[in-house]
């Protein structure tokens, strides 16, 4: 029965493939992201100087939120600006450990509405590292950012959030298991 | 007593489409915005189209079953297909589909809109309880229901608004843009309010945005629409409309109770005055895990009455309810309460249920949540 | 169910079964495995109904019940774990087993001995998940969807026990797909082309290859959640850099096909049972493949109209709203076939025909509810209310449970051997009708008047509503038991039945006698003698 044993191997290769491209839809789903903006994943620095810097006034909100019991304060200086597309902006973000053991941290960013993430371009950012602070120790970080001039004629205002979460733990467990 | 109810209901389930009084009842709400009228007039489009074809195919089936049945003398048929008959449905449904999905293309792009809002509110989803930010006017609260757990448990009567009435509702003005971003503290939410026709989820990490605008005052009720644990049925959304110097009111009123309460961390407090107060702030904010008589839901959920903590560690009953429990269901509520309300919630929990003759009976003043809150800083 | 007649009547065959408990658990006919998946998915029908009964007692009156909402949560996600994963599919499987083999004249499955390992391996799983109600934390809680973080970070600790019960229960499906796929590619009786299988294998070919590509990726994604558990990757954790919402991608790329692998042979069962009772041949068996052949592969695109309210940008909501409602295409021309099948017909109405007009039409609510929410924008305010518990159990109980009812009826005298009681199976079909639209008809109305849905108690303007369903729900609960009554007066006290058993019953199972021997089909049948017609 050799045509049995054909199909057998492969609908058994075929069950591995899939079980792969599972694994395989997390990278995919990030291009896809990209590429739609779904969810206001936003991608690193890409940015050039912008030319024709066009004089569209821009209104940005910023909300900081602590994820779950994340106990530092975090929040950023002003909650709103008003900037112009193709132009350098800064704005300071204050990190402060309250409690009394050393901490590890991870601000992740989302935009919102998704498909303005990929206009949105920061070229300093605390997200692109942890924070590690001692106990009550605070800083002080700036957040720079240009709002690309080709934003969609229909999006007036971009809303940039950053949730903070408490990576300390994943860290020490992800050491023990490696 | 169940029996006239029941009775009551079968005949309702029949007539109740024919009522027009019970129409709101088994029907999507029309909204009270132009989109949420907008989604309700393409709802009743489809659901017309649906009416029409389903009585069409139910009707035909009804005939088959009376036309053909069994008689004798009658040899079935024997075609087995009709290739262009199979040929003209298909492409009688495919312009079906067409004709549904040009109505529904144009309402999505009216849906997705985003132009600037004139109010930013950030809304955040907590395991179970919203809290709203105003982004302009630096002013934010948590919203809680408010029903007892007396009516919940049967005890009390239940009102109208059972389960859909909170403490602090979300105020917004009548004729602004009001858009909100929405996120989540913990697990994924999804904030719903029928009458604005908004449903977005709120997701860990990530802020979705939603908006409305709304024309009339008035109450606007709705409730979390994704599982997120024990209490998801427990966290209703009540959204009052108001005019806009209204508006006005109750931002300032919200910045002055801000300045009051720093105020009455200075004051002198009795032990009953703070027991009191504490009482109903666990009660509001504490019951739903931590029970009435202080006796929890082991293991999930601990017994307060008899605990070390409470009678003996009050630094350390301090740290919890200002830091939350990691890995556990325990919050901070350093955000959520006053410094009033924290030290006398503590106070309540370490006189109640024995705790006072079993333990050292210490209090704690609201002076002593501020200094720990400026410690930190 | 034929064993236990086997054991007792059928001394005149050579080789007939072991005898005792060593038949069950080391058995590789199919027809034995074909019972125990039958008997297995009744089992977990009662479990799973009771669980169902719990939800609606909870329900019946706005307040408190009887149990608490942690437990309510623990009963809507294993009422829905146990009816998808322990009583659909597992029924189903039990229909591959028992008319594989004998609609294409092959003596058995083309692999028995895993045959064996693939049903015995889900007790197991089920035994695992059901175990999880007396462990500390209690059983699984957040849903039979179980959306990251409250599945992961924010789940009882048993979310590790359901892991493996989920990966068992895959390694089981994926098993029983590789099996009938090779049966039916390799074992057809001479002269029977892929387009001369009956309809019923067809369907079950197309939805082993279903399983095949999706229990995988429900594999990968509950390994991912593991791994996020216990090692600290970050697939869903957004705080490490993974994305909670990429689980529901990854969830419903399994979850949508599911949702046909749980209708496809039901459409196989229903074709047949119509063209029986028809006594007319089955209309537009081509276009009947194409349809199923495109639901398939269509399933494989519309996924994300289950999350249009996670914030996809306009693009991806008309993509997959465009693409759903294209389903309703190969949808409706099955419906129309199957119509056409009964015009100008010479209809009678067996409690298995009783079954399969009831599914056609009740499966037509389901398929138009669906057309619905397909809408996104409408589906702003229908996701996640009783609209959408409303469609799915249109589709999934006089859907997919009708048909395998209908099934058990119409095929139980050709493996028992002997006829159940027809009135007693027309009451059986009468009230489980009646009260399956007086369960889940109003839900529709909650629905769109607001409810959400998986909450234990709810506002008072749902009151009346939810009343009517929680009786309907006990008065559909109840008549189940009068089915597991008939089947067993039947295989007790059942008259004898003959091998054809209906008067218009076409294909090769019709050819052996009732009960068939215990062997089938060892010389392949010779199909162009025109002694069956597939």
């Amino acid at each position: 029965m050799s045509s049995i044993r054909k199909s057998v191997s492969k609908l058994f290769l075929a069950t591995v493939g899939m079980f792969l491209f599972g694994f395989a839809l997390v990278p995919l789903y990030d291009v896809f992201c990209e590429i739609t903006g779904l969810n206001g994943k936003v991608t690193g620095p890409t940015f050039s100087e912008y030319e024709n810097v066009g004089n569209r006034e821009i209104k940005i909100i910023f909300t900081t939120t602590n994820n779950d019991d994340m106990p530092w304060v975090f929040d950023s200086l002003k909650s709103q600006m008003r900037v112009k597309t193709g132009e350098q902006n800064l704005l300071n973000y204050v990190f402060t450990n309250t409690t009394n053991k050393p901490m590890i941290a991870q601000a992740i960013p989302s935009v919102s509405p998704g498909k303005g993430a990929q206009y949105f371009h920061k070229t300093e950012c605390f997200c692109f590292e942890q924070q590690f602070l001692e106990p009550g120790e605070s800083i002080t970080i700036p957040l720079k950012f240009v709002i690309d001039p080709d934003l969609p004629k229909d999006i007036s205002s971009l809303a940039l959030g950053y949730t903070l979460f408490d990576i300390t733990k994943d860290l020490v467990q992800k050491q023990a298991s490696n | 007593m169940y029996l006239k109810k029941l009775t009551l209901c079968l005949t309702a389930l029949f007539l109740a489409p024919l009522s027009f009084s019970a129409w709101d009842d088994i029907n999507m709400t029309p909204g009270v915005n132009a989109i949420a009228q907008e989604i309700f007039g393409l709802h009743m489009t489809i659901f017309w189209i649906c009416v029409v074809i389903g009585t069409l195919v139910l009707g035909f089936m009804i005939f088959l079953i009376i036309k053909y049945r069994k008689k004798e003398g009658v040899e079935p048929a024997d075609f087995d297909d009709n290739p262009k008959l199979e040929l003209t449905w298909t492409i009688l449904f495919a312009l079906i589909l067409v004709g549904m999905a040009i109505p529904a293309t144009s309402t999505m792009i009216k849906a997705y809109d985003d132009e600037e809002g004139d109010i930013n509110i950030l809304i955040t989803g907590h395991q179970w309880k919203w809290q709203y930010e105003y982004m302009e006017d630096e002013v934010s609260f948590f919203s809680n229901l408010k029903t007892s757990l007396d009516a919940r448990n049967n005890i009390a009567p239940k009102t109208e608004t059972y389960l859909l009435e909170v403490d602090e509702p979300l105020v917004i003005p009548v004729n602004k843009r009001v858009r909100f971003l929405i996120t989540a503290n913990d697990v994924i939410h999804s904030w719903w309010v029928p009458d604005f026709a908004v449903k977005q989820d709120a997701i860990p990490g990530f802020i979705n945005t939603a908006w409305t605008f709304v024309d009339e005052p008035g109450v606007y009720r709705g409730q979390c629409t994704e599982l997120c644990g024990v209490y998801h049925g427990y966290m209703p959304i009540v959204v009052k409309a108001v005019s806009d110097s209204d508006y006005k009111d109750f931002i300032q009123g919200k910045r002055d109770l801000k300045a009051q309460q720093a105020l009455l961390t200075e004051k002198l407090w009795e032990t009953d005055e703070l027991f009191a107060i504490g009482e109903e702030v666990y009660l509001k904010n504490c019951v739903a895990c931590h029970q009435v008589n202080g006796a929890g839901i082991p293991p999930v959920f601990p017994a307060l009455a008899g605990s070390e903590i409470v009678m003996n560690d009050k630094g350390r009953q301090v740290e919890i309810l200002m830091e939350g429990v990691q890995g556990a269901a325990m919050q901070s509520y350093a955000e959520q309460l006053t410094e009033v309300e924290i030290a006398a919630v503590i106070t309540y929990t370490r006189k109640a249920w024995g705790n006072d003759a079993g333990g050292d009976g210490e209090i704690v003043v609201p002076k002593e949540i501020l200094d720990y809150k400026n410690n930190k800083l | 169910m034929s064993a236990v007649i086997e054991g007792h009547h059928d001394d005149h065959h050579h080789h007939g079964p072991a005898k005792g408990i060593s038949r069950w658990l080391f058995t590789t006919n199919h027809k034995d495995i074909g019972s125990l998946y039958l008997w297995f998915s009744f089992i977990m029908l009662f479990i799973g109904g009771a669980m169902a009964m719990v939800i609606r007692a909870e329900l019946f009156e706005p307040g408190s019940q009887i149990v608490s909402p942690e437990f309510y949560n623990q009963m809507v996600t294993n009422h829905g774990l146990i009816m998808v994963f322990g009583v659909i599919m597992p029924a189903f499987v039990g229909f591959a087993n028992w008319l594989v083999p004998m609609q294409i004249g092959a003596p058995d499955m083309a692999l028995p001995r895993l045959n064996n390992l693939s049903f015995w391996i889900l007790p197991a799983a089920f035994g695992v998940l059901i175990a999880t109600f007396f462990m500390e934390g209690g059983a699984p809680n957040f849903g039979w969807t179980f959306y990251a973080p409250l599945s992961t970070e924010y789940a009882p600790p048993t979310v590790t026990y359901f892991i493996f019960a989920v990966h068992i229960m895959g390694a089981s499906s994926i098993m029983g797909s590789i099996n009938v796929i090779t049966t039916i590619l390799n074992m057809r009786a001479p002269g029977m082309t892929l387009m001369k299988m009956p309809l019923f294998v067809w369907t079950w070919l197309i939805t082993a290859y279903l399983l095949i590509a999706v229990m995988p990726v429900l594999a990968g994604a509950v390994t991912m959640m593991l791994m996020d558990i216990h090692f600290g990757t970050s697939f869903f954790k957004a705080g490490g850099g993974g994305d909670p919402v990429l689980f529901q991608h990854v969830f419903w790329f399994f979850g949508h096909p599911e949702v046909y692998i749980m209708i496809l042979p039901a459409f196989g069962i229903v074709s047949h049972i119509i063209e029986t009772f028809s006594r007319k041949p089955i209309f537009g068996y081509e276009s009947m493949v194409y349809a199923i052949a495109s639901i398939a592969l269509l399933s494989f695109v519309v996924w994300a109209h289950h999350m249009f309210t996670v914030g996809m940008p306009i693009a991806g909501e008309l993509f997959f709203m465009y693409s759903t409602m294209l389903i309703a295409i190969p949808t409706g021309v099955k419906v129309f076939n199957w119509l056409s099948t009964m015009f100008k017909g010479s209809l009678t109405f067996e409690t298995p025909m009783l079954f399969a007009i009831a599914f056609v039409a009740l499966f037509t609510i389901g398929g138009l509810s669906g057309i619905m929410l397909a809408i996104a924008p409408a589906d702003f305010q229908y996701h996640d209310t009783y609209f959408v518990v409303a469609h799915f159990h249109y589709v999934l109980v006089p859907g997919a449970l009708f048909s395998i009812i209908a099934g058990v009826y119409y095929w139980l005298p050709k493996w028992t051997g002997y006829m159940y009681d027809e009135s007693m199976g027309k009451t059986h079909f009468w009230l489980s009708f009646v009260s399956v639209n007086l369960t889940f008809f109003p839900m529709h109305f909650v629905g769109l008047a607001g409810m959400p849905r998986r909450i234990p108690d709810y506002a008072m303007q749902f009151a009346d509503y939810n009343m009517i369903v929680s009786v309907g729900a006990f008065l559909f609960g109840l008549s189940q038991l009068l089915f597991l009554y008939v089947v067993l007066k039947a295989i007790f006290y059942g008259k004898k039945a003959t091998g054809q058993v209906w008067e218009g019953a076409k294909g090769l199972e019709w050819t052996l006698d009732s009960p068939p021997a215990y062997h089938t089909f060892e010389t392949p049948p010779n199909l162009e003698s025109g002694e069956a017609k597939a």
